[in-house]
């Protein structure tokens, strides 16, 4: 059987902004009103009759067998309804296929000090509260492990049965071309080590479920999550329930930031307590339990050593991680791999060695957070930069410029980049911030630093094997005028609803607010993967504009007919079909032409749906880190250091964002600054850290500050000056051009902020967040004459497997691994000797590439704040 | 007038029965002592405009006007609120037409999310009321106790700007706006 | 949903019958003044009152004496922030109000609740669940935790495990700057009523950190009348500009003779302590405010200031800053150019002007 040929995805990229009517202005968002009124009905919200509360019971031990479980007192409690334990759902779910590792309450094992034991269902929430007390529960605490350095030197007990051995759960080993070789070389070789600290999303709104059955015994769920469609699946497995007699529906997320992106085990007790009870169930997480939900970013450990030449251009890079994963799978294992995936696509690399080791410790489990596991290695990436360039005496800027990867290339992993904009996004921030007449010149006590970025603009594969869309857009057109656009996606505040409007909005020449907008429920939308790795504009964005251009279709066609002209001279704009050459007296109204096609065609509906384009990466494990295409950001950030307490203060900072093509500026811009927000955050206050007591005294590692107090998430009184530049480049991938913005913004902020430190008073700071405490310290560093360097000392040692050898495509390579003996088109060692090209071929393949690249024109808009 | 006298001491564990103003409305509502005005707006009222992020003071959420002052309604009991007009996100809604306010924070990016945004709306209301021209420190200073994730607050700031803009120009024109 | 537990309700009308029902319900009755500290730690089950007093009705609380300078104990933070009234002299009182967790807060609390804070430590401000994971500690060593006056040998201070007492810390903003001014304050009980020094209201213990009995009433605060030469600030340490209680706070007033003298001083440390501590300032008195005489000053005052492990930063750091600010305050009172003002004077002593004053 033949394969069908790759369907042609319209996306308008090259439209003139003059000819667009929707896209491209500044407008209210199409969810705007009720988010100022009240109206927007988030999942705590809700009521229905009879609602009934649960409350989850949870672990007070990092590391614990249950020995057994007595409810009988917490049932005859006032008002009491329903205990649940982990024997009541014995099957085991988790969010990747690889590590279905959670359950709803913990059948036998807990392994951290807030892991779900049991549920307390009760006609209140205060009731159940009252009674959580009363489960008895006998325990068997088990050896803390409370670090990743812990987990590889505490193979016993292990916290999971599975994963790669010990406490181990994943090591991975990548290498494109002889990196010893190339940093043999190399005339420098650089070697840092630095450590990424954990930090969590925390979204403003807690977790919230509500489940019930409906009229007909069917299950429904109304959340907050990210990814209904994935909560979908996860129920329908937990609860071994049919998974049609199951809808989802989304709520708006009262900010997500990949905290909500987990099927979670509150969402499957809420809805497991609804079937048993027969009655809606409630639950809405304390605080503390969101901290606890966690799914945040991971502390990462990591060593870079990278070879450049005279003028500082990198030769090869090699890059170990080691990753604290929490005490569940839940995204690790993608996460491991983006803690490599994505350094080739911002400068030429030309040989790279990536290595990784995820590590199962007894706390909450880390996740996705803004930025997926690439934050941590572009962190390290970034500050080596700027030490790259003081070593060989160039501007980082300047640096970074002479080597930056060239658009529509491979890079050494089997990435396709598309368009890039990160040329004009260092220019406008070096142009706004004088970075070239201000670094290394600023007064002792303040400093400039530059960094750069770039992130997915989706992931290419979905977190299941399928071969099915990614995202689906359904419309549906009526007699009135009407247009209802339906999606499964997720609105988390991003705003995705009103790309959806504007997309259909542009396409059939009505205003975005003309649209009912019906997202994220999965009984009444197409499917949408969900809000995560930055991919809802572009996935969503271009199956809207298949599905509205279907619908154009109908519509100009009946129109046509109607008006007696070609079909090729209808336009449609305003809320009017109407001909081109003559557009005030031949037309009609928007109305009007739906009652022609609907005369015509029947009731009026039309689908549209977008898979990514398949990589070119062969290899195992390059499913993680192609996109579509990539964003990219620049940033300078501006700092002032006490020099005698290391207090630090961020005046100001400059960003530019390679966005392809605004679709609503006004929330470009938001995007833009709330990524800068949540950068600075971890740049210089944010902490997920536990609080191991002491051994010889207790077994308890606990959350050191579950609260929103202690938990530090800047005011609107620690935010800087903040100009932003947005670039735009319309690429043909995107929707209307449209690149990522969500996410790509925030992985600058935290470099720049410690290469600022080291313009700023000399010392560096190699590991996040960049305190007072830690300047001081590297102060004192400095006046003793010693290193003026806080970080860590040494990466630890890592029994490394065998890594996959896949040459980069300029030295012969076709995307697989050549010593993959589970591949099917391994061929021994001895076969593929004679096709490994010689160093000077490959330097000529690689010149030739770099030759090839064409220079596009871009446009900068600059907006200030 | 009704200063809301519940029984002194209240008896453990039995509901009152006390008028609230809020929104200009006044309900009769029972509830337990120990419930705070969060609880009772979102719960007993049927207004669940007020959000919640944490119901320990740390985060801004919950923020309604008390006698036209910002407080926090997960920190104050209801039983002390008889005497007082309560004003939340649904009340800002005069006869129909958002508050300026609203209308800014819709247009200017001043909600993402919109969990935070009831609170940061009716502390900046009460800012405005107070001060009607503020400038970017005053704003800022006033928001202070309003966390936001989304945002970064800038856009918040130019949305409140842009409501004392319209405020101004609405009063230079004999209107009323609050 | 963060709740309360069910407790009984009085608001009496008068002092005097505030002061009755405390006498009357014993160690099971706490006091309810604006709630900002109380509420949050009922709801993290820290203590478990059966019965709130509240003051709201108690119209006395909330009046200031004509001359400003008695204010109620109910008095808002907010109100001792703009409080116009207050002479110029007294304008630590002034910031440090400001500078309280945030503006809603400081609409509620009030300046008797914040001299009576809730001595802070980051094993005990916690949720009754968080504290089972750690099985509990000293001050609240119990899942319902505990009254103030809990035997001091039950449970463990993880601070300081070998250590006999609880060092949850005092984190009160007002007291280090109303000591500073030399405030008194009023404690009325069924007994009668007493003014003492508001200094001697505190004690150094995390558990027993207030001298004021438990049916005690804490009703004004009285500062002295402004003496011509007296000028003062508080410089509060904190890593976010709002919501933190501080990490340190300095409390300093100084009274300079024309020629730049100081004739008398009196600086006052918070959060390094279970109590407000005092510094000797003998050293400084009767010599020029010169840059050597503050830095000897504010070395000697960091000695006493024992931070530990159990607020945000590191002790360390928190120690070593110590004379930084408390030399930052001092400049500030010689009159160092505001407009040159250093990184930590703009982070520390920053005051918004009272909007109505």
């Amino acid at each position: 059987m033949s394969k069908p040929e790759p369907k042609k995805v319209i996306t308008h990229h090259d439209k003139d902004p003059d000819e667009l009517r929707v896209i491209g202005r500044p407008r209210r968002r199409v969810d705007g009103r009720a988010k100022v009124t009240g109206q927007t009905v988030f999942a705590d919200d809700m009521k229905l009759p009879r609602m009934v509360h649960a409350k989850i019971v949870r672990s007070p031990h990092p590391h614990a067998a249950i020995r057994s479980i007595d409810v009988t007192a917490a049932l005859q409690a006032p008002g009491v309804l329903l205990v649940l334990t982990g024997a009541d759902m014995p099957i085991p779910y988790g969010i990747l296929p690889v590590s279905q590792d959670e359950h709803p309450l913990c059948p036998d094992v807990a392994r951290f000090v807030g892991d779900p034991v049991a549920a307390v269902i009760a006609e209140t929430e205060e009731a159940a509260d009252a009674a959580m007390p009363l489960v008895a529960i006998e325990w068997e605490p088990l050896t803390t492990v409370a670090s990743a350095e812990e987990a590889l030197s505490t193979p016993e007990p292990r916290i999971h049965e599975y994963g790669d051995d010990g406490n181990v759960h994943k090591r991975i080993a990548l290498q494109f071309g002889d990196v010893e070789e190339s940093l043999g070389k190399s005339v420098h070789v650089f070697e840092d080590v630095f450590f990424y600290e954990g930090n969590t999303h925390l979204p403003i709104e807690q977790h919230a479920t509500l489940a019930a059955r409906d009229g007909d015994g069917k299950l429904v769920v109304w959340s907050s999550t990210q990814t209904p469609h994935y909560l979908h699946r996860a129920l329908a497995k937990a609860l071994d329930f049919p998974a049609h007699q199951v809808r989802v529906i989304a709520t708006p997320n009262g900010g997500g930031f990949g905290g909500k992106s987990d099927p979670f085990n509150h969402e499957v007790v809420a809805a497991k307590a609804a079937l048993v009870l027969d009655r809606p169930v409630k639950i809405c997480l304390t605080r503390e339990e969101v901290f606890y939900c966690h799914r945040g970013r991971h502390p990462v450990k990591m060593r870079f050593r990278t070879g450049t030449d005279a003028d500082g251009n990198i030769t090869a890079m090699d890059l170990e991680t080691l990753l604290d994963g929490g005490a569940y799978g839940s995204y690790g294992v993608a996460s491991t791999f983006y803690t490599g995936a994505l350094q080739t696509v911002t400068y030429e690399i030309p040989r790279y060695r990536f290595r990784a080791c995820r590590t199962f410790t007894n706390k909450p489990p880390c996740g996705p957070k803004r930025g997926h596991g690439t934050v941590q290695p572009r962190f390290g990436q970034e500050v080596q930069l700027d030490k790259i360039a003081v070593a060989v005496g160039k501007n980082p800027a300047d640096l970074r410029l002479q080597q930056l990867c060239k658009p529509d290339t491979l890079t050494a992993n089997y990435l396709t980049v598309g368009t890039i904009g990160l040329r004009q996004c260092i220019d406008a921030v070096v142009d706004g911030s004088s970075f070239r007449d201000r670094w290394q010149k600023l007064p002792e006590g303040r400093g400039l630093g530059i960094a750069c970025s770039s992130y997915l603009c989706g992931a290419g594969l979905p977190i299941y094997w399928n071969a099915m869309p990614h995202s689906g857009v359904q419309l549906r057109l009526d007699r009135m005028g009407a247009v209802t656009a339906f999606c499964g996606a997720t609105e988390i505040g991003q705003g995705s609803d009103d790309v959806l409007a504007a997309c259909v909005a542009e396409v059939l020449g009505i205003a975005a607010d003309d649209i009912h907008i019906r997202t994220g429920a999965t009984d009444t939308t197409p499917i949408d993967l969900g809000s995560y790795s930055s991919r809802v504009t572009l996935m969503m964005g271009n199956a809207a504009i298949e599905a509205a251009e279907r619908a154009k279709t109908l519509l100009v066609g009946a129109a046509a007919r109607k008006l007696g002209i070609p079909p090729s001279r209808i336009a449609l704009a305003d809320r009017r079909v109407f001909d081109v050459e003559d557009p005030e007296k031949v037309g009609m109204s928007f109305r009007d032409a739906c009652c022609a096609a609907e005369a015509e065609h029947g009731t009026l509906g039309t689908v549209g749906s977008y898979a990514p384009p398949r990589s070119p990466a062969r290899f195992k494990g390059g499913g993680v880190g192609p996109s579509p295409t990539y964003s990219y950001s620049a940033a300078v950030v501006e700092v002032e250091v006490d020099p005698v307490t290391g207090w630090l203060h961020v005046p100001k900072i400059w960003i530019a964002h390679d966005v392809g093509r605004s679709l609503n500026p006004v929330l470009v811009r938001g995007q833009v600054e709330g990524s800068v927000y949540m950068g600075l955050g971890e740049a210089i206050m944010e902490e997920q850290v536990f609080r191991r007591l002491p051994a010889k005294m207790s077994n308890a590692a606990v959350h050191k500050f579950p609260s929103m107090l202690e938990y530090k998430s800047p005011t609107s009184l620690d935010m800087p000056e903040i100009v932003t530049y947005v670039i735009e480049d319309p690429d043909p991938k995107g929707p209307f051009g449209a690149k990522e913005v969500g996410q790509g913004p925030l992985l600058p902020i935290m470099p720049a902020v410690a290469n600022a430190v080291f313009d700023a008073v000399g010392v560096r700071i190699d590991e996040t967040p960049i305190t007072a405490e830690k300047i001081a310290r590297a102060l004192d560093l400095r006046d003793k004459g010693k290193d003026a360097r806080v970080g860590p000392k040494a990466f630890p040692s890592i029994d490394w497997p065998e890594g996959l050898e896949v040459p980069p495509p300029w030295e012969g390579g076709d995307g697989r691994a050549t010593n993959d003996p589970k591949a099917k088109h391994y061929r021994a060692p001895e076969e593929r000797g004679q096709e490994m090209m010689s160093d000077a071929a490959r330097q000529k393949a690689t010149a030739a590439q770099r030759a090839s690249q064409s220079k596009s024109g871009r446009v900068s808009k600059e907006v200030r704040s | 007038m009704n200063d809301g006298s519940p029984p002194d001491p209240t008896p453990l564990g039995r509901k009152l029965l006390m008028e609230l103003h809020v929104n200009g409305e006044t309900q009769e509502v029972a509830f337990l002592p120990h419930e705070t005005l969060l609880e009772v707006l979102r719960e007993r009222m049927d207004l669940p405009g007020t959000k919640h992020g944490c119901e320990l003071g740390e985060c801004g959420a919950c923020a309604v006007l008390v006698d036209g002052r910002p407080e926090l309604s997960c920190l104050r009991l209801a039983i002390e609120c008889g005497d007082a007009e309560v004003t939340t996100v649904e009340g800002l809604i005069r006869d129909g037409q958002l508050d300026p306010i609203q209308e800014a924070f819709a247009d200017l990016g001043g909600a993402q999310c919109g969990y935070c945004t009831p609170g940061i709306l009716v502390t900046a209301r009460a800012l405005l009321d107070e001060n009607p021209s503020p400038d970017r420190d005053e704003i800022a200073e006033a928001l202070s106790g309003n966390l936001c994730r989304c945002t970064g607050y800038l856009q918040i700031f130019e949305s409140v700007e842009e409501a004392a803009r319209v405020g101004a120009a609405s009063s230079a024109t004999g209107e009323v706006t609050s | 949903m963060m709740r309360c537990r069910p407790f009984r309700y009085h608001a009496p009308r008068t002092v005097a019958e505030a002061a009755k029902i405390l006498r009357g319900e014993g160690p099971d009755a706490m006091v309810l003044a604006g709630g900002t500290d109380v509420i949050p730690n009922l709801k993290r089950k820290q203590f478990a009152p059966r019965t709130l007093v509240a003051l709201r009705r108690i119209g006395e609380l909330r009046t200031a004496s004509d001359d400003g300078l008695t204010l109620g104990a109910a008095t808002t933070l907010d109100a001792i922030a703009r409080h116009a009234a207050l002479p110029e002299a007294h304008r630590a009182a002034r910031i440090a109000a400001s500078k309280v967790a945030t503006p809603q807060i400081r609409n509620r609390g009030t300046i008797g609740g914040n001299l009576c804070l809730d001595t802070r430590c980051t094993y005990y401000d916690q949720s009754a669940e968080w504290r089972q994971a750690i099985d509990f500690c000293k001050k609240a060593p119990g899942p319902h935790g505990t009254a103030i006056e809990t035997p001091v040998e039950q449970g463990i201070c993880w601070v300081a495990p070998g250590s006999p007492r609880c060092w949850a810390v005092s984190s009160t903003d007002a007291a280090p700057a109303l000591i500073a001014l030399g405030a008194e304050v009023t404690l009325v009980s069924a007994d009668g009523e007493r003014t003492i020094p508001l200094t001697d209201l505190y004690a150094d213990d995390g558990m027993a950190f207030l001298t004021k009995k438990r049916d005690e009433l804490l009703t004004a605060v009285r500062l002295p009348a402004a003496v011509e030469g007296w000028r003062s600030t508080y410089w509060k340490l904190r890593r976010r500009g709002a919501f933190d209680f501080p990490i340190l706070g300095v409390g300093a007033a100084l009274k300079l003779d024309a020629g730049g003298t100081v004739e008398a001083a009196r600086v006052v440390l918070g959060a390094v302590a279970s109590r407000p501590l005092p510094v000797d300032t003998s050293g400084l008195v009767g010599g020029p405010l010169s840059d050597e005489a503050i830095d000897a000053f504010a070395a000697k005052a960091a000695g006493p200031a024992k931070p530990l492990d159990n607020t945000d930063f590191t002790l360390h750091w928190r120690k070593r800053v110590v004379r930084a600010w408390v030399a930052g305050a001092l400049r500030e009172l010689r009159g160092d150019d505001s407009e040159e003002a250093s990184l930590l004077s703009r982070s520390a002593a920053r005051i918004p002007e009272p909007l109505s004053v």
